[in-house]
């Protein structure tokens, strides 16, 4: 079968429920942080399908995808900086045990 | 079936099995390793479509960044050799079920559409194209968002700083 954009959106579909069920199921803040990674990387994907086959004219889903990426790098040093400083507090980076940071 | 079409498959493998260890595995640095697959396996993708611009930008930042970043984090909060926690029957259980029915849901609607493609003359995505609407003012340039993104970056650099500053004994 030849691919086309049905596949490739089978594929983004597939890995953006990966990544819903890694942050269902992870209880430790970096695998959570995986899992969002793994999501925002699909969106990309289905971003840079829609721009080669359906819109070839046009150049817009190519600059969301470089700006939902340049957003990605800003998001995950900010929550790794979060998680290292909780770690220091806390010394666990569970969950569970993160929540008094509600108050 | 031709050489395209065995690479494809081939890639799309990749990231979707690397994807489901790296959710998946009960030891925290093989899943940030197999994350590292993933992304490299959508950087691939993004090379099958001919997007070389892209992929570049997926392996520097995603590959070269995130994931080191990911890492040294790992490093710096786990103990070594020690496992991560089996989660709850019941939550693996509704959470598979979730993210299967959720896809269900979403590929149906999707292969019951039908797309339309623009039939305009198509526009390579080189360099030279990129960087002339990106940084153009005119209608349908992207400088005003490449500034926001700018601030933004800008923004996040001083947060992580202020965050990770260690505070100071209060000295009386």
């Amino acid at each position: 079968m030849q691919p086309g954009l049905y596949q490739i959106l089978f594929i983004s579909t597939a890995l953006f429920f990966i990544g819903a069920y890694g942050f269902f199921t992870r209880r430790n803040l970096i695998t959570m942080l995986m899992s969002v990674e793994l999501i925002l990387n699909s969106v990309n994907l289905n971003f840079i399908a829609f721009n080669k086959y359906l819109w070839p004219d046009k150049l817009d889903g190519l600059f969301f995808t470089i700006f939902v990426i340049a957003i990605a790098a800003a998001e995950a040093a900010v929550a790794i900086a979060i998680i290292i400083n909780l770690y220091r507090s806390h010394h666990s980076i569970d969950v569970e045990q993160a929540e008094e940071m509600k108050y | 079936m031709n050489g395209s079409t065995i690479i494809f498959y081939l890639l799309a493998a990749l990231t979707l099995g690397s994807g489901l260890l790296a959710v998946t595995t009960r030891q925290i640095f093989r899943s940030a390793i197999f994350l590292l697959f993933s992304l490299i396996g959508i950087a691939g993708l993004y090379f099958w479509m001919q997007y070389e611009f892209i992929a570049a930008v997926q392996i520097v930042v995603y590959v070269g960044g995130i994931t080191v970043l990911i890492i040294f984090s790992i490093f710096l909060t786990q103990q070594a050799g020690e496992k991560l926690a089996k989660p709850k029957i019941g939550r693996q259980i509704f959470s598979a079920l979730a993210a299967f029915c959720g896809f269900a849901l979403i590929m149906t609607q999707v292969l019951k559409h039908n797309f339309n493609a623009s039939s305009e003359e198509a526009l390579p995505p080189t360099v030279v194209n990129i960087g002339t609407q990106m940084l153009g003012v005119d209608d349908g340039g992207y400088s005003l968002p490449f500034e926001v993104v700018s601030i933004l970056l800008l923004a996040a650099l001083i947060g992580c700083i202020v965050i990770a500053l260690r505070s100071k004994p209060e000295t009386t």
